[in-house]
């Protein structure tokens, strides 16, 4: 089976995707992840301003069978969240990358960025 | 420990599916979503691989003796070719399976252990068998069978197009042997998800085959137990379990397949018990906020105390609402009793509901 890795963003070894704009980033978990998840159901999430730490546990999403925790991928302040996702979880399998975007930040420190993998990085981890 | 694996394990892996261990078997958990195949199932039909699931087969004189004695129900009321739910307890009457047992003659009967139960079934049966001196032949066949579960509503329809005999009138709980796509098969109506359809019993060496010719979707023990769960069935192991959850069928709410003028093992001690005086009642509940519950969550009455434990929960894909089963003394017990479950150290408000959760 291949997984859409779309070249445009930055993944982490945790499985979430990292489209950066500026000093924003948007945050989501890739085609990979959502499918070893199964049907989403829930995704808990910290409110708006909240300070996110690299590599931290800062929710969690879970499936019906199974609970995974989602990692900073980078450091920054919550901008906005995917509000459509508390009614319609199942997004984040539908289209992980585009509608299943989970949420926003502000980034705390540019020089994390050069952290994260390339798609090619990435595809390499998951194959 | 290395798994066992059904015939169809193959199959199983060239389809995509996900699998998992259960009971020591590598068992397909899903094929796409758990979701859709929960709604194939409750709305038109689904196969099930379940041949985890064991099969002991006793045969002669004292087969319906040994099994009388080592079961909860009264299998002396079976007539040929009928099944019954039955609980296999210990001394103590806790239970240690849940089984069906089928009468397949006046002298030979078959029971079928969950997965992971059927050398521990075998063991105990030839253990009476032998302390008691009696005259039947035990054979664990769980490796040689392979078992299917065809259930929905377009279950039986389905199943009989295939079939070179009439298979719609088979009443619930009776078996009959036919040939379904050319195969040799046990079909029982009986299953496991509320739903209307059969479970088929077939040599492994032919499943591959019958699988193949079964052209409905494939459906993995994940939305068996969705399905399950919303009926408010017990899963072996999980609901009650004879190590980590040991309960009675009285506490788990299955005294329906306990026939206490039978002289079972655990029966004196069952005897022994107060219906309206028990410990706890197994019940369902409903969570009011987003959330799962799963086995092992703590749950708590209003005022915060710790009354219980969550042995099941999901998310009802029927009712797109979180569900659970578990155990909490009957003061608790009434419908729309308010409770709270501890889930990741938070407390989500929930309600006691009837079970099953749904109206098929």
């Amino acid at each position: 089976m291949t997984f859409s890795i779309p070249p445009d963003r930055q993944y982490s070894k945790s499985h979430e995707w990292v489209l950066v704009d500026s000093n924003n980033a948007l945050i989501g978990i890739t085609d990979f992840a959502q499918d070893e998840l199964g049907d989403i159901v829930f995704i808990e999430l910290p409110p708006l301003g909240e300070i996110l730490i690299k590599d931290q546990i800062f929710g969690l999403v879970e499936s019906i069978k199974a609970v995974s925790d989602l990692y900073a991928p980078l450091s920054g302040t919550i901008l906005d969240i995917n509000s459509t996702l508390e009614a319609e979880p199942e997004q984040v399998n539908d289209d992980p990358y585009d509608s299943g975007w989970i949420l926003k930040i502000e980034l705390k420190d540019l020089s994390e960025i050069k952290t994260l993998l390339t798609a090619d990085e990435y595809g390499d981890q998951t194959n | 420990m290395i798994p066992r694996l059904s015939p169809l394990t193959q199959i199983h892996e060239q389809m995509g599916a996900k699998f998992t261990t259960f009971g020591g078997w590598k068992m397909p958990i899903r094929f796409g979503s758990i979701i859709e195949e929960h709604h194939c199932v409750r709305t038109s039909v689904g196969k099930f691989d379940v041949s985890h699931m064991g099969q002991i087969f006793l045969d002669g004189n004292d087969a319906e003796y040994l099994t009388n004695k080592l079961v909860s129900n009264d299998v002396t009321r079976l007539k040929d070719n009928q099944a019954q739910y039955a609980m296999i307890t210990d001394h103590q009457g806790v239970i240690l399976d849940d089984t069906l047992v089928y009468r397949n003659s006046s002298d030979s009967f078959m029971f079928i252990p969950n997965a992971g139960h059927d050398e521990e079934m075998f063991l105990r049966w030839t253990h009476f068998r032998d302390e008691w001196d009696l005259d039947v032949a035990i054979k664990n066949s769980t490796s040689e069978i392979a078992m299917f579960a065809i259930q929905g509503p377009i279950a039986v329809d389905s199943i009989e197009a295939l079939s070179s005999d009439t298979l719609s009138d088979l009443k619930r709980f009776t078996t009959t042997v036919t040939t379904i796509a050319g195969i040799t098969c046990t079909v029982s109506r009986t299953g496991y998800t509320g739903e209307d359809g059969f479970e088929l019993l077939l040599s492994s060496n032919d499943a591959v085959t019958l699988w193949k010719a079964l052209n409905f979707p494939s459906c993995g023990l994940g939305s068996r137990d969705t399905l399950r769960t919303e009926m408010g069935f017990l899963l072996s192991g999980q609901d009650f379990n004879h190590q980590t959850n040991p309960r009675n069928p009285l506490e788990a709410g299955v005294d329906f397949t306990v026939d206490l003028s039978q002289d079972f093992i655990g029966r004196d001690a069952l005897l022994g018990l107060n219906p309206k005086e028990l410990p706890f009642n197994f019940i369902g509940f409903s969570l009011l906020e987003r959330s799962i519950p799963r086995p092992g969550s703590a749950i708590l009455n209003e005022a915060g105390e710790k009354i219980g434990l969550v042995t099941s929960g999901t998310l009802s894909p029927t009712l797109n609402i979180p569900i659970g089963l578990g155990y909490v003394p009957p003061s608790y017990s009434s419908i729309g009793d308010p409770l709270q479950i501890s889930i990741r150290n938070s407390l989500k408000p929930a309600m006691i509901c009837s079970t099953p959760f749904i109206n098929l």
